[in-house]
């Protein structure tokens, strides 16, 4: 993909507004690859946001509700059972399960919800995938008194039925999407094609670090808070920066919320985990670094679960949030500079680690999250017990409920062990 | 090149290409041609057509399904231009099956298979460095959006860029039918024409003879896509091509265009 050709041509303030949020590029992956009608959105966004963020009055409402009202800072909580369990490193569980609404989904949703307000726009459009982010973006839209509808696939509807009803509850309009495999692609779509039409009065709070710029950072920035938090709490509580930390990734917004402020610490080492799923045959899993390549879809460059005709494989997921084709761009770069390592873990493997998390810690981590603690298993008994390493629990499990009553047999009187 | 609007307005005709067949689409295209169309948009299916409505999401999905390729979709502009050397072949896509292909080989394969020129649906001016420059290598037509939202300085980048003809869409919102056009339309118009002297076509919702002729009140060409996939999905395929004919003859003269 070539540079952008002319920067001035976007009027207003584009290069102030660079200096500010960069470019949208990260290495060669990001950028704007949308219909012409979104443009001018794009670049009324990136200017109102590029704005905000040098805004004290805007940070300052922003920290102030996520420390009354969302519940900041979360606890970094050292699994002292679950660390023993597994003989080696020591493992810390950033608490973002903890959080209103249950997942770190609300950091990001708050921030674009205030944004949306700022730039008076009244109704406000997303897509979710395991619900979090439409009940945290419900939520928002509840809060700050604005108009909000739900792009949902049809078979995310059905597994994450009780986010649904919670997003009914909360005043959102969820409108079920069935072209494809009717997940969050498809939701994301039909949110796009929602936005195309109604972009002069709609402000779409896209709910993960994926999309045009400014998404991407915009996204980022309102997660960073975890990595910020993390590293202090670390130094607090352990006198040192974790050896590792690991998120799961969906389209990425917790790994990258979570990594950031430890990217130049090139000590620490990053571990993203994406959905192995239950094979690894194209559409049986969403590991898009292993098994995608690079392309275009829905707004960026960056890896893409393809067939070699580049059309856009369908992917499998026991968890819906991490059930999609790509993944943010800022990963893509990441994974391009071996900065972060990207593995998976399979269905299995999650399900499991939400038994073992349950039992031994008394936390029910959410699907997604699972995943993440899978390979913190996996990892852990190969350090030493001097080690640490911290473990982004990016959401709590309630919503998971009917999958887990069907998948370990919760139903009878007992349980499997 | 072939792009070239002879007739006040010209006609651009969309198809998504193999939908229901490509041998269909190929019988589709000289009918479209011989009533009239001046210009041929042929659509690559692709699996996430999100600029696009219900009835183009369908064709595609029909064709992905069959397994229509990119490299298909060349195939047919080939055959097209060898049949009518004096159309006009756009070849239209998103982005991403033409990364999978490498851009320069792209531009350099829709050269040698006739084509004129290309649309991709989700490539803006500011990321088409590498894109411009292989087309120009290859002599082809780089066409791009226009939208209703565009200000002046994005209206004058998208006329400087283009070649063969300014795509105008006619409103806000995905490709579909509509009743009535909207008077985005014609200011869309007048602003592209402050920058170019290059035709500007108006699409998006353009679906009969009366929308077409309000068209060439103001602009140099009418394109329309979903009027006709839709007439193809419901007409069956042998009959397809005639009945597109009839449309397309149709949609110059008094009330026709109507089914
Ligand atoms: C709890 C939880 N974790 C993770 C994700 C995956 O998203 P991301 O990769 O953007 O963090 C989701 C998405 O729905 C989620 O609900």
């Amino acid at each position: 993909m070539g540079n952008p050709i002319d920067q001035t041509i976007a009027g207003v303030n584009t290069k102030e507004v660079q200096r500010s949020i960069g470019s949208g590029r990260f290495g060669a992956y990001g950028g704007r690859y949308v219909p012409e009608t979104l443009m001018a959105a794009l670049q009324e966004l990136e200017h109102a946001y590029a704005v905000a963020r040098e805004d004290g009055a805007f940070q300052s409402e922003l920290d102030d509700l996520l420390r009354h009202y969302v519940g900041r800072p979360t606890p970094m909580y050292f699994a002292k059972r679950l660390s023993e369990q597994l003989g080696g490193a020591k493992i810390y569980l950033k608490r973002e399960d903890l959080l209103h609404t249950g997942a770190h989904k609300i950091n990001n949703a708050l921030g674009q919800g205030l944004l949306a307000k700022r730039m008076g726009k009244q109704r406000i459009i997303a897509e979710t995938g395991a619900g979090q982010h439409g009940v945290a973006t419900a939520t928002v839209c509840a809060l700050l008194g604005m108009d909000c509808v739900i792009y949902m696939g049809e078979e995310d509807m059905r597994r994450q039925e009780l986010n649904v009803y919670r997003m009914r509850l909360l005043g959102a309009e969820v409108r079920g999407v069935g072209a494809g495999s009717a997940t969050l692609k498809d939701a994301i779509n039909e949110a796009m094609r929602d936005w195309v039409t109604n972009v002069r009065t709609t402000f779409y709070i896209l709910g993960s670090a994926l999309g045009s710029h400014p998404y991407p950072t915009m996204v980022r920035d309102f997660h960073r808070v975890i990595s910020r938090e993390a590293k202090k709490q670390f130094m607090e509580q352990e006198g040192k920066l974790p050896d590792a930390v690991i998120a799961c990734v969906g389209g990425g917004s917790n790994a990258i919320g979570a990594f950031y402020e430890f990217i130049p610490e090139t000590n620490v080492r990053l571990i993203g985990v994406e959905a192995g799923g239950r094979g690894t045959a194209l559409g049986e899993h969403a590991a898009r670094f292993h098994g995608g390549l690079p392309g275009v879809l829905q707004g960026t460059f960056s890896y893409v679960l393809q067939n070699d005709a580049g059309q856009v494989a369908t992917t499998h997921s026991v968890s819906a949030g991490l059930d999609y084709a790509s993944v943010g761009p800022e990963h893509a770069m990441l994974h391009d500079q071996k900065r972060a390592e990207y593995t998976y873990a399979t269905d299995d493997e999650a399900l499991n680690a939400v038994k073992v998390l349950s039992r031994t810690e008394g936390i029910l981590p959410a699907l997604e999250s699972a995943h993440a603690v899978a390979e913190a298993m996996k990892v852990a008994p190969t350090m030493s017990t001097s080690q640490a390493i911290m473990v982004n629990l990016s959401g709590r499990g309630d919503k998971d409920m009917g999958i887990l009553a069907r998948e370990m047999n919760l139903e009878g009187a007992k349980a499997s062990s | 090149m072939a792009i070239n609007f002879k007739q006040k307005p010209g006609i651009v005709v969309y198809l998504t290409a193999g939908d229901p067949d490509i041998e269909t689409t190929y019988d589709i295209a000289l009918a479209a041609l011989d009533n009239g169309a001046e210009v041929l948009e042929l659509g690559v299916p692709f699996s996430d057509p999100l600029a696009d409505g219900p009835v183009i999401q369908r064709a595609s999905e029909r064709a992905v399904a069959r397994g229509v390729r990119l490299l298909d979709v060349l195939e047919l502009a080939k055959k097209i231009r060898a049949a009518r050397p004096e159309a006009g072949i756009v070849i239209f896509s998103y982005l991403n099956p033409v990364v999978r292909v490498g851009m320069a080989e792209f531009c350099k394969l829709a050269k040698e298979h006739g084509a004129d020129g290309v649309l991709l649906t989700d490539m803006i001016v500011e990321e088409a460095e590498e894109y411009l420059r292989e087309m120009k290598k290859n002599d082809l037509a780089p066409v791009f959006l226009a939208a209703p939202t565009s200000p002046d300085e994005r209206l004058k980048a998208i006329a400087e860029h283009s070649r063969g003809f300014v795509y105008a869409i006619s409103r806000v919102g995905i490709t579909g039918t509509q009743q009535n056009l909207e008077s985005d339309a014609e200011r869309l118009v007048s602003g592209i024409k402050q920058f170019t002297k290059l035709p500007v076509a108006v699409g998006f919702g353009v679906s009969n003879a009366e929308h077409v002729a309000a068209v060439g009140k103001f602009a140099d060409a009418a394109i329309i896509g979903s009027a006709i996939v839709k007439l193809i999905e419901d007409t069956p395929r042998e009959q397809a091509a005639e009945a597109v004919g009839k449309f397309v003859k149709g949609l110059r003269g008094q009330g026709g265009g109507s089914r």
